[in-house]
């Protein structure tokens, strides 16, 4: 079954949050699920860049009182 | 059809340059582009095993900077390798200049390179130098 992983990054600046996403998503299965929570606006978009190129799926972004939630779906 | 070759040429010795070369390595290398680093003149002795002298600032950006959570610049250039199979190189010739061997540095750096070596690899695609 699929995991939904929380990686915490708030507080981190660019590309802290996009390194921990990659981190944990060498270490996850195909399928799962990895919300990244960051302070950093930069980040915001330059995580969905990411998975763009790389070939993940991007599963969308929210932005709930100063914290961006990106959510990515491992896909190889 | 372009190069997916990127060579980053490191010679300074401040934080913000040193901040930014480690942000192009990692980023460039996790993102699919075969990254070479050359760490040479003031860069190197901060890649020295065990050092923790922080590099100067060159301007305000820096000064601030420090007291922000940014990654360390030492986590961005061994991230590149680890999570993107960059390889950091240091300069042979810096290497005698400052009298280190290979094990007075970080682990996780690649074997020594001359200049000429890296620039026949590096010239076939992209070079940036900070």
């Amino acid at each position: 079954m699929p995991e939904h992983k929380i990686i915490d990054a708030r507080g981190s600046f660019c590309p802290g949050p996009l390194m921990e996403l990659i981190g944990w998503i060498k270490l996850a299965n195909v399928g799962d699920e990895l919300e990244v929570l960051s302070t950093d606006k930069g980040s915001a978009s330059d995580i969905p860049e990411w998975v763009k190129k790389v070939g993940h799926e991007f599963l969308g972004s929210r932005e709930e009182a100063g914290v961006w939630h990106i959510a990515v779906r491992k896909t190889k | 059809m372009p190069s997916n070759r990127v060579g980053v040429l490191v010679v300074t010795g401040f934080h913000e340059r040193l901040q930014m070369a480690g942000m192009v390595a990692s980023v460039a290398a996790v993102s699919g582009s075969d990254v070479t680093v050359f760490l040479s003149m003031n860069a190197l002795q901060y890649f020295v095993r065990d050092g923790d002298r922080a590099p100067p600032a060159e301007g305000s950006f820096g000064a601030t900077m420090a007291s922000t959570n940014v990654p360390p610049f030492r986590q961005l250039f061994e991230q590149a390798v680890s999570l993107g199979g960059a390889k950091v190189h240091p300069c042979s010739m810096a290497m005698d200049v400052l009298r280190l061997e290979p094990g007075d540095l970080v682990d996780w750096l690649a074997e020594p390179l001359g200049l000429t070596r890296f620039l026949a690899d590096a010239l076939e695609g992209t070079l940036v130098t900070f």
